[in-house]
């Protein structure tokens, strides 16, 4: 194990910290420099949830808030496989999920698209991943909604993602898209990625794990920084 | 997977996922409890009960902009090891009238002779990969007088990551940019 971050940030793949088009970088993106970090054992670590106790509803989102009736919209299951940079699977490692509605509304207080909210869908979850880095949770395909950064701004379908991993180094909090959506082209918080990364962002649609008369399926495979796939143990 | 392949000289490895914001909207999936949302939070802010140790202090601070404005929809992540005690907390900004973030955890062990502090992750909207940071302690001039991490720190720049002991807490500002930018480190 490198005590420098030799899985840094890779700069032809990740998005620049700066990226005008996004306009609120502007005046959040650091400007100096960072400084490289010998690490130490904090940073060899990071929080796991291995023994977090999972609601049983956590990874169904088309469940996990129920009022009064189901919740509009298109059913999907999304799937796939968190690996490290080698190719190992990263088990047990929690997953954060949320998003809008599927007409495009966030539950959260601020958000005053004049969409309707569904009573029935908050739009949060989490899931686990298995021993073999796989994971799988049920959701409402979200809506595409306007926002302010520029004239006809408009977000392309997605869900967030947190991550963990095993240090403090692999955290990650990405978005997931889905495959053909036009407004991906017109997306800054998209395009800011370089180009080699953005296709990575893109979820697949994937007949195998669609459920017949049921939900669509998508696979969104993630790979996290590092090279360890176990834990470091500070005995 | 083909499309993460990448050929490197030593082996096949994997093109890292990019980052993307946090975005605006997070409240309600990652710190649910805090906001008053209907789902149990991964974790809060008070890591550390006041039953379960005497030893408590809090880190509290705000996060500002460019323009010198406080941040009300940033998130905080502490993260905290020490060899003994491993530590893991979350808050938002935008819950507090003036956008406080607040820490309730305990002080860390110095190891192997280096400066204590703890390590906080910065998440916003308008920031497209988070930034890390550490927060060490006014009251420890010795050790961070002879700390490696500090002084590798230009000395204009040094008390950027310093909090300062005020009466019950320490007190921690992030300046995202500007004359008083605080230190964010290559995790």
């Amino acid at each position: 194990m490198s005590d420098f971050a030799e899985s840094s940030f890779d700069i032809e793949v990740q998005p620049s910290r700066l990226y005008t088009e996004y306009t609120s970088t502007i005046l959040r993106a650091p400007s100096k420099p960072l400084i490289i970090l010998k690490k130490s054992l904090a940073e060899k670590t990071g929080p796991l949830f291995e023994d977090f106790n999972l609601g049983l509803l956590d990874n169904d989102l088309t469940k996990n808030s129920i009022k009064n009736g189901q919740p509009i919209g298109e059913r999907i299951v999304v799937h796939g496989k968190v690996t490290n940079e080698k190719g190992q699977p990263m088990p047990h490692t929690l997953i954060e999920i949320w998003q809008a509605n599927a007409a495009g509304r966030y539950v959260h207080k601020v958000d005053q698209h004049d969409a309707p909210l569904d009573p029935n869908f908050l739009g949060t979850g989490r899931c686990m991943t298995d021993s073999e880095g796989n994971y799988r949770f049920y959701t409402i395909k979200p809506g595409a909604y306007p926002w302010g950064n520029h004239h006809n701004a408009w977000r392309p379908n997605h869900i967030h993602f947190s991550l963990f991993g095993n240090e403090i180094s692999s955290r990650l909090i990405t978005q997931m898209y889905f495959p053909g959506d036009p407004l991906l082209e017109y997306d800054p918080i998209y395009q800011a990625v370089k180009a080699k990364g953005r296709e990575l962002l893109i979820s697949k649609f994937d007949l195998d794990i669609t459920e017949p008369n049921f939900a669509l399926g998508y696979r969104f495979d993630i790979v996290l920084r590092g090279h360890n796939a176990t834990p470091f143990e500070n005995r | 997977m083909q499309h993460h392949l990448k050929t490197d000289k030593m082996m096949n490895t994997m093109i890292q996922t990019p980052s993307q914001t946090v975005g605006p909207y997070f409240a309600y999936g990652l710190t649910p409890e805090q906001y008053l949302y209907d789902f149990k939070s991964l974790v809060s802010n008070r890591i550390v009960n006041s039953d379960e140790n005497a030893d408590l202090i809090t880190i509290k601070g705000k996060v500002f902009d460019g323009e010198n404005n406080p941040i009300p929809d940033a998130m905080i992540e502490l993260w905290q090891n020490d060899g003994e005690h491993k530590f893991f907390g979350r808050f938002g900004t935008g819950t507090d009238i003036e956008n406080h973030f607040v820490f309730q955890t305990t002080k860390p062990k110095s190891i192997e002779g280096q400066a204590p502090y703890v390590t906080l992750i910065v998440f916003m909207r308008g920031q497209l990969i988070h930034s890390y940071t550490r927060v060490y302690f006014s009251d420890e001039e010795e050790l961070n007088a002879e700390d490696a991490i500090l002084n590798g720190v230009s000395v204009e720049r040094r008390n950027t990551i310093i909090a300062q002991k005020k009466a019950g807490f320490y007190e921690f500002n992030i300046y995202m940019q500007g004359q008083n930018e605080t230190v964010f480190f290559a995790v």
